[in-house]
């Protein structure tokens, strides 16, 4: 019981983070309204996606590092698609990707016993090369509609692109986590040993949780289709952000605890910190170094703060 | 020793593979080399093509040139990973030091600009090994991070010295391009280099530290090793030959740009893999680290000579570390 409410406190503190940090850009840009708040949602929308991937499998106990280079492979599929097919089929095509080669990478993790790390590495340089072998070149086109429809807002006060983002990560999320198959995910992230010999498929259980990773890359790659018009096979910054994200989001290297609310608000509280940053007028490129030593920080806090969790 | 007349001969395989990486590695190597003779006639041995000499002392000599960047990237891979680590800053650690030291040197000379160069790479080094060995981040997750951050502040630097000009040393495009008896220059740093990384390995207590931390960690702490202290000496030490290797090749290239030897980084981790070094620390060797650079630079010439696209090498690269991987999983049975 004591740990719920330990869980809800750190979701509520980063809300509250999130809300010092609007104040503070308010404070700094009294004519900060609506459209930054759009722009920094519409920014967040591929590093959301991205970390509700990463969230799920670190919680099943593992970590992707493909997700970045998936998020590409789905990318240039959807632009190539729907240069030649209407919106809808080119989506519902481009998520079953991304949830086949998601299954792909928790199928070998679980048939080779070579360890995800390494396997999700050696598969980051094949996905980067099936994009790659996709479009050569920045290319392709996006349908119309899709590119309006993260832009603007249709709810007051909401921005479109934070709608998407909490629609379809509960669609997808919501459903699971009441499910058999979301127990399992848990039991095996805390303890696989435990779970395995309590009748939980361990093996099933985490290609499932690599396959939903996979899907979110496939909306994480659609919205960057989106955001861009066109497709990129070359892989964003995400991996890093993703990873620091979950783990300022509450959810332990480790696996078994913490949700996808928290680290979608880490996500918004990242995007924030680059937009007080470049309000100031710090130069982009050293914001990218504070960036990622805020990354860097973030990470090295969790891992301390595990290892002092487990050594109790 | 009797245990072994017990073991299934798959058990046995895997012992001598394990044993000696190098003997199946030289012989796939002229496989490889066999292979492409086979593809393009005349390329090894130039009197099938109507010209002179039994082997074509240039190719050889092209193969080994290009093939020592990487072995010396490949080398902070061998290292790391007995600690069962990974350096993935090593590519732009490389990168950083060819950068900093062709900026610098029309400025302030060769020797201040090569020394400056080389400290890039110790503080990034010791940064990584701070967080690894003191914080104990994933060696993974550290050297990407740091990665990130020195790329940052390269492209902060470059705008400070956008007007100042590039100059190669001379004695680095001698390293890089120079040829004696048809073999490259490069094996005059490379050669003492390797000498040194096997001493290090074979004969000092610091290599014995790094084979005993990646066998087994708390057995070593139990014993007495201060591991961050290997840890963070180990780390500055990858960095500085990775900085090092990205002098070489700055020589080799004469080019400065902000991804210079990034796209050695996937190569060098899939050399230290093929040479037998495993990713999950305790067992490794330089002397196959060097087999598998140059397997992977004739790889890379069949593959240019099919006409490949770069996807599809990229590609490649990740399934033959994966494989490699699985295979060594699947033959000695260990994690």
């Amino acid at each position: 019981m004591s740990d719920i409410i330990k869980k809800n406190a750190w979701v509520a503190g980063l809300v509250a983070l999130l809300f010092v940090l609007l104040v503070l850009t308010k404070a700094i840009q009294p004519s900060f309204g609506m459209s930054g708040l759009e722009s920094v949602a519409r920014a967040a929308l591929p590093f959301a996606f991205a970390t509700a991937g990463m969230a799920v499998v670190v919680i099943v106990g593992g970590i992707d590092l493909s997700v970045a280079s998936m998020m590409a492979v789905c990318a240039v599929t959807a632009a190539v698609l729907m240069e030649r097919m209407a919106g809808v089929p080119a989506i519902l095509i481009v998520l079953g990707l991304g949830f086949v080669m998601g299954l792909i990478n928790g199928g070998l993790i679980v048939l080779t016993r070579v360890p995800d790390i390494v396997v999700t590495l050696a598969m980051l340089f094949v996905w980067e090369g099936v994009a790659l072998l996709i479009l050569e070149s920045p290319g392709g086109a996006t349908t119309e509609w899709l590119k309006q429809s993260i832009r603007g807002s249709v709810i007051p006060f909401v921005p479109n692109a934070l709608a998407i983002i909490a629609l379809c990560v509960a669609v997808v999320w919501i459903p699971l986590r009441r499910s058999k198959l979301g127990i399992s995910i848990y039991a095996t992230g805390s303890d696989e040993l435990a779970a395995f010999r309590s009748g939980v498929a361990v093996g099933r259980t985490k290609i499932v949780a690599y396959g939903v990773c996979g899907m979110f890359c496939a909306f994480g790659g659609l919205s960057l289709a989106s955001l861009t018009g066109i497709g990129e096979p070359v892989p964003g910054p995400y991996l890093m952000a993703s990873v620091a994200a979950v783990v300022l989001g509450g959810v332990v290297l480790g696996g078994g605890r913490g949700g996808l609310l928290g680290p979608i608000i880490a996500v918004l509280i990242l995007r924030i910190v680059r937009t007080i940053l470049t309000l100031l007028a710090v130069d982009p490129n050293v914001t990218t170094i504070i960036e990622g030593t805020i990354m860097v920080g973030v990470v090295m806090l969790g891992t301390a703060a595990t290892l002092r969790g487990a050594r109790k | 020793m009797n245990m072994a007349t017990t073991d299934s001969s798959m058990v046995r395989f895997g012992r001598f593979l394990r044993d000696n990486p190098v003997i199946p590695l030289l012989a796939f190597l002229v496989l490889m080399i066999a292979v492409l003779e086979v593809i393009r006639p005349g390329i090894v041995t130039p009197f099938r093509a109507g010209r002179d000499g039994l082997i074509s002392t240039f190719w050889v000599g092209n193969l080994i040139k290009f093939a020592i960047p990487l072995a010396m990237l490949a080398a902070c891979q061998v290292l790391t990973m007995l600690t069962a680590g990974i350096d993935l800053s090593a590519g732009i650690v490389a990168t950083v030091a060819a950068f900093v030291c062709a900026t610098l040197s029309s400025i302030w000379g060769p020797v201040p600009a090569v020394l400056i160069a080389m400290s890039m790479g110790l503080v990034v080094g010791v940064v990584n090994g701070i967080g690894v060995g003191v914080v104990r981040v994933h060696p993974l997750i550290m050297t990407l991070g740091t990665g990130l951050i020195a790329t940052g502040c390269m492209q902060v630097y470059q705008r400070l010295v956008i007007n100042a000009g590039s100059e190669i040393p001379a004695v680095l495009s001698w390293l890089g391009t120079g040829r004696t008896f048809s073999m490259p220059n490069g094996l005059f740093l490379f050669v003492p280099f390797a000498l040194f990384v096997f001493w290090l390995m074979r004969f000092t207590g610091f290599g014995r530290l790094l084979f005993a931390l990646g066998s087994n960690e708390n057995a070593a702490k139990l014993s007495g090793v201060r591991a961050w202290q290997v840890y963070v000496a180990l780390y500055a030490l990858s960095g500085l030959i990775a900085a090092l290797a990205g002098l070489l090749y700055l020589g080799m290239i004469r080019q400065t740009s902000l991804s210079l030897a990034s796209p050695l980084l996937l190569p060098s981790v899939a050399a230290a893999v093929i040479g037998g070094t495993s990713i999950f620390g305790g067992r490794g060797s330089f002397a196959g680290a060097i087999v598998g650079a140059l397997i992977i630079r004739v790889l890379d010439t069949m593959l240019t000579l099919m006409q490949m696209p770069e996807g599809a090498r990229t590609m490649l690269f990740g399934l033959i570390i994966l494989t490699v991987t699985a295979i060594y999983v699947r033959i000695t049975g260990s994690r």
